[in-house]
This record gives C-alpha cells, structure tokens and sequence, in this order.
C-alpha cells in the first residue's frame, strides 16, 4: 500500500475553499453548486489613511494645510508614522493634533487612492510617502560672542610755540659765546653750555632752597623767645612766687622755714638716669648745667649733660650726650663757657658751650692717662702761669689728676697718690706694693690756693697741698662710710663740711682733729652744700628724700626746715646746690628730675 | 652804503663765528640729544641749498632710529606751536641762521 501513488498537482486554487458550496437558487428552485468560487487568499491586508481629496476631510485638510506656513513636509509624514500605530512622541504639538485626526480620518476611510500632486495653488508641499523619514534636527551649542575693546593711553604729548628770527639766533649765539668767555675766564671745567639753555625751572628751583634755610635760622631766636614767653605765661604763678613770695607764715614758725616747690625740670631722655651732678654757671644765674649717670654698678648706660635755665623749665637749653655716664662737672669761672665732666669709665672731657656741636671740645682717652675708675669730682682751677687752664680730678683709682689744656690738648700730670696708710703689702717677689684708697671727693680752698682736701671711700679725709705728692699734710677719721662730699665755708676760712653715707653730716675747723658738729640726719646723706649769702647756713640732702636746712646761728644742733622733695617714696635725692644770686636750690634726684624750692624768710637770714 | 656792506660782511663774519649748533630748547634724554644733534648737523651741511632735503633725511633716520612719525621744520624765519609727545623734542640753532625744530607726535 505504500507503493501506492498519489498525484497531487499544484495549482493556482486556494486550497482552503470549499469546493462544494451550494447555494439555493429560485430560479431553478432547487439547490445548485456554485462553480466558480473566488479563489483569492489575503496573506495581509493593512489599512491605510489616505483620504480622498475630494471627499471632506480631504478638503478640509487641504484648507488647513495652505493657512500654515513653512515646513509642513513633516506633517503628513508624521501623520503616516502615526498611522502606523506606533506613536513616540517626537512629533511637534501641532503636528500631533494633525495626526490624531488623520488617524481617525484613516480609520473611517479605506481608500488606498495615492494622493495627487497638489494643486499648483498651495505653495509647495513635499510629496508624502509611505516610507517612514523623520526629520530631525541638531545644532552645536556655540559659545556667545562678546565684544571687547581696549584702547592704549595716547603717549603723553606737550604742546611748545616758538618764533625763529634772523635776530633771535643772533642774539641766543652772543649770549652763548659771552658765558663760553666767563666760564673760561673761571676756569671750570664743567660743560655747563648745553645744559644751561635748558630747563631755565632748574634754576629756580635752586634759588629757593637757600630761602627755606635761612628761614629756619632767622625764625631760629624768635622761636626761643616765644617759648620762653610761654612758660613764663604757663609757670606764671611759679614765676611770681620765685620773685616776690615770701612765705609770710615765718614769722610765726619761730625759728622753722620751709622750701617752697618752684620749677621742676624734666627732660624724656633721661627719665632713666640718675642726676649725678649739678652746677650754676658763674656767669649767668639762671644757667644751671646737671650731669647724668647712674650710681649703679651693674647698671651702666648713657650720660647725658643738660644745661637748663630758669627762664625756660620745659626744654632744657642744651643737651650733650655721651656714652659713659657722667659723675661729675663744673664750670670755669675765668670762661664760663667751659665745663669740665668726669665720667664713669674714667675719661674727663671739656665742653665747650660756644660750639654748637654735641661732642666734647677736649677728652682724655686712654693713651693720655685717663682715669681707670669713676672719676667722682672735677675742679677747676685758676689759669697756670702760662695762661691755660687746668683742672683737677679726683677718682676711684687713688689718683688726684691734674688736668691742662694745653695748644687743643688735654695733658695729664698726677698730683698726688692717696695711698693708704699701714696697708702697704707683699706682692710677687718681694715687691712691695701700696693699695691705693679711693678718693670720692674733693674740695679747694678758696683762698690759699695749694690746700685741698680728699675725702675718700673709707670714710678719711685727706688734707693736701699741691706742692707735696707723696704726703698728705694731715689725715681725718671722719666717717665710718665714705665720705660723699667736702666743701669748705666760702666765708669762715677755717671751717668745712663733710657728708657721708653713715647718716652723719660734720662740721670741722681744719686744724682740729674732732668735728665741731656731729649732725645725725638718719638717712645717707647724699650732698651737702653751704649757701652763698651766709656762712652758718647750709643745706643737706638725703636718700630719703628730704633736704635738710640748717642755720648754724639761729640752731646749733636742729635742722631749721627739714623738707620732703622728692616725688615719691622710692626717688632718692642725689644733689644739691644753691643758686649764688637767688634764694632757691636745685634738687636732683635718682630718676632724672630737678626740682627747685624756694627758701623761705627765715632760712635766709644773713648774718650782721 | 659802504658802511652797510661792511657791516654786513661783519655780521656774516659774526654768523660763521656762531655757526656751532646751539641748542635753544631740549627735553630729550641726553644720549637721544646728541645723536638728533648730529644728525641735523650732517643733514644741514649735505644739503646746505635745499631745506626740504635735509629736512626729508633728518625725518627719515630719526622714524628709522626712534619710530614714527617725526617731523622737521628747518628755516631762517618762522613760527610754531606744536604739540609733541615728552622727551622727544629739539630745536636748535645752526650756521648762524638757521634754525631746525624736530618733534615726535604720532
């Protein structure tokens, strides 16, 4: 039965229809079998959405299309995508709306007439097709354009007008070849033609330099009198009191006066130094000059030298520095323009005061035999035989130093050596050697011209001629401690002072070994000083602070005033000295201040 | 008239006498000065008949050297006002009678 064969034969008929479909037909009135049966098969069948141009909705969008303007191309074309079914979006708004209603067009209509070519009318349409193009488009983001403009500064232009005449050139050539003749003449050598005729401003400008510095130096006195016109206006009450306050309270004190404060005189450099020594100028009474130092061993800085007047408290009049600080002054009384300075390194200096120049005129130096200690005071003496004048000075190192100025030049000559007594000892080699005792002050006598005495660190005093170097006329046990200052009684020839720093202040007659006055003043006594206008009145200052005035004629054992002056607890007096033509001291104290009282009525009494 | 000859003849004797170049009015740096100077002078006695020349060889060394743009006046009788850029001006005197101002102005 496999061997079997069958024929089949391809044909053209759909396999699928029936071959047998009857049908009844009423003209025959009976069955009959229809024959030809339609023998197409639709595989596919897809609905299109083109719309008849003439049917309505063709004519609508025909209407619509033409009031649109410009790229309508992608309308239809979209509107086709759309018909497809498979809407994403990336149709514009406008176009969408179109397309949804193209696509109800397309469901409504089945007609697959293509679309005409459009009227001539509608302005250009692109050709819809049934292949699926989308337009789209891109652009690059370009950077925005931005102007920029720059202009450079114009170079910096002046504007310059001449005239040129025959004569004008005569006449600048004369002018040149007169100064080329003077400038022969002169004999400079300087090539000044050229540059002479320009920039005549130059020229100007050099005239009016000297102006400006003569100037300063004209308004220079006017300046000083003003200034001394306004302290007398600002310290006028001082000034008042200075001249006619008489403390009228005296009367009843009794015996007792007091020190009126007048000026006091401070200047910024020299807050921190201690004022080691003052003195009135011989000529001017109101010219005081003060040295600054400092007692302090570890403590070594700048001196300075201020000379001030009363007439002006507020500035002093000049001012000399120095490196070392300064011990001790005083002035010439043959020229009191000079003032000699011992300082603490041992160099002694002359200033002169007629020399505008802040350095000293005159210094010893090492090699000219300086001092190896402090020199403590200096003296002046008269002018030698040859007319120079000497000073002498007396320091730490045991030596009394005699001091000439000879032809711009300090000479030194030792006068005598303090050695002291009983204390010569055995050095290297058998050498006998003598220790020398340190010599603090000194003072010369008025009138016999070579006694002097020294007074030394050990509390002795010295009497001493200039004849004799190696030996002293006599020796006092004065004080326990050193003996700070000596000064003989201007008046009363026989008799000196001495303080010391064991509290005590002693009156002497020099040819008696004991004090005639022992004064205790329970503080160190830093300077003593006898007034000028009487010989029993004297003043003493000490650590404390407080000056002490005495009268030897109203009270022999009682101070008469006895006076706090310093500023503060902790300022200590150093000096003092009274003016030779005013009722008034000068205090020093340890911070650089100078202070001057007034003594009252009663302190002042001279002597019948 | 005679005496007018003479004193011509003098003055002319006068003028050769000043015939060194005389600078009235400078600003320029000083090595700038001389160069301009001899420059001018150069200039002046090369074309000693004709002003335009020497002043068309001045203007062209000094825009070479200095940069533009120079300018050159030279004449026996004139007057100016110019505006010029600082430090770049000379006038001066030449030959007794001559007088040549050189400026920069862009």
């Amino acid at each position: 039965e496999l061997k079997q064969e069958f024929t089949r034969a391809l044909t053209a008929d759909n396999p699928h229809t029936p071959q047998n479909i009857v049908r009844y037909s009423f003209k025959e009135k009976g069955y009959k079998i229809v024959d030809d049966m339609d023998q197409t098969a639709i595989h596919l069948s897809l609905n299109g959405n083109l719309i008849p141009k003439d049917s309505d909705e063709g004519r609508r969008q025909s209407i619509r299309s033409t009031t649109e303007a410009g790229s309508h191309c992608c309308v239809f074309l979209q509107a086709a995508g759309e018909g497809e079914g498979e809407a994403e979006g990336e149709a514009e708004e406008a176009a969408a709306g179109e397309a949804d209603e193209a696509a109800e067009a397309a469901e409504a209509a089945e007609a697959a007439e293509a679309e005409e070519p459009p009227p001539p009318k509608a302005p250009e349409k692109k050709l819809a097709n049934q292949f699926n193009f989308i337009e789209r488009a891109a652009m690059t983001h370009h950077n925005t354009l931005r102007e920029s403009a720059c202009q450079t500064e114009p170079t910096p232009s002046l504007n310059f007008s001449a005239n040129v005449n025959q004569w004008d050139i005569y006449d600048s050539y004369v002018e040149e070849l007169e100064k080329i003749e003077k400038s022969k003449e002169k004999e400079k050598s300087k090539p000044q033609t050229v540059k002479r005729e320009e920039k005549r401003s130059r020229r100007r400008f050099s005239h009016v330099e000297p102006q400006h510095g003569d100037f300063i130096t004209k308004i220079a006195k006017a300046a000083k009198i003003a200034e001394r016109m306004v302290n007398l206006n600002t310290f006028d009450d001082i000034a008042q009191d200075f001249k006619y306050f008489d403390d009228a309270s005296d009367e009843f004190r009794g015996q007792q006066g007091t020190l009126l404060p007048l000026w006091k005189f401070q200047y910024d450099k020299t807050k921190k130094l201690a004022v080691t020594a003052i003195s009135w100028n011989p000529k001017y009474s109101d010219l005081f000059a003060v040295g600054y130092g400092s007692y302090d061993f570890m403590k070594q800085g700048q001196g300075m030298l201020l000379l001030y007047t009363l007439k002006n408290p507020s500035f002093p009049e000049y001012i000399f520095s120095s490196e070392s600080g300064i011990m001790c002054l005083d002035f010439n009384s043959e020229h009191p323009n000079l003032m000699a300075v011992g300082f603490y390194d041992g160099n002694v200096a002359i200033y002169n005061l007629k020399k505008a120049t802040s350095q000293p005129s005159y210094k010893s130096s090492v090699k000219s035999g300086k001092h190896t200690e402090p020199v403590w005071q200096v003296k002046w003496q008269k002018d030698d035989m040859d007319n120079n004048s000497n000073f002498f000075s007396v320091s730490s190192d045991g030596r009394i130093v005699s001091w000439t100025l000879v032809k711009n030049e300090l000479v030194h000559m030792d006068v005598i050596k303090l050695s002291a007594e009983g204390t010569t000892m055995q050095g290297p080699g058998g050498l006998q050697l003598q220790t020398l005792g340190c010599g603090i002050s000194f003072d010369f006598h008025k009138k016999i011209d070579y006694l002097f005495l020294v007074g030394t660190e050990d509390g002795k005093i010295y009497k001493c001629s200039k004849c004799y170097s190696s030996q002293f006329l006599d020796v006092f046990e004065a004080h326990h401690m050193a003996v700070d200052t000596i000064s003989w009684n201007p008046f009363h020839l026989k008799v000196f002072i001495s303080c010391s720093s064991d509290w005590t202040v002693k009156i002497w007659d020099h040819t008696v070994k004991t004090p005639m006055f022992v004064y205790d003043l329970s503080s160190a006594v830093g300077d003593v000083a006898w007034s000028p206008y009487s010989s029993t009145v004297f003043a003493a200052v000490t650590i404390d602070g407080k000056a002490h005035v005495f009268d030897l004629n109203v009270n022999k054992y009682e101070a008469l005033c006895t006076q706090l002056v310093a500023t503060s607890k902790k300022n200590k007096v150093t000096h003092v000295q009274f003016n030779p033509a005013y009722p008034i001291i000068v205090v020093g104290d340890e911070r650089g201040q100078i202070i001057s009282l007034k003594l009252s009525p009663n302190l002042r009494k001279m002597p019948k | 008239m005679e005496e007018t000859e003479e004193d011509k003849k003098d003055e002319a004797d006068y003028k050769r006498l000043h015939s060194f170049p005389l600078i009235r009015h400078s600003d320029m740096p000083e090595e700038m000065r001389i160069e301009t100077m001899e420059l001018c002078v150069t200039a002046c006695e090369k074309y000693a008949t004709n002003n335009e020349s020497a002043a068309k060889m001045i203007k062209e060394t000094m825009d070479k050297k200095f940069g533009s743009s120079w300018h050159v006046v030279i004449g026996e009788g004139f007057g100016f006002e110019i505006t010029h850029e600082v430090k770049n001006l000379l006038y001066m005197f030449f030959g007794g009678s001559l007088a040549v101002c050189v400026w920069k102005c862009s």
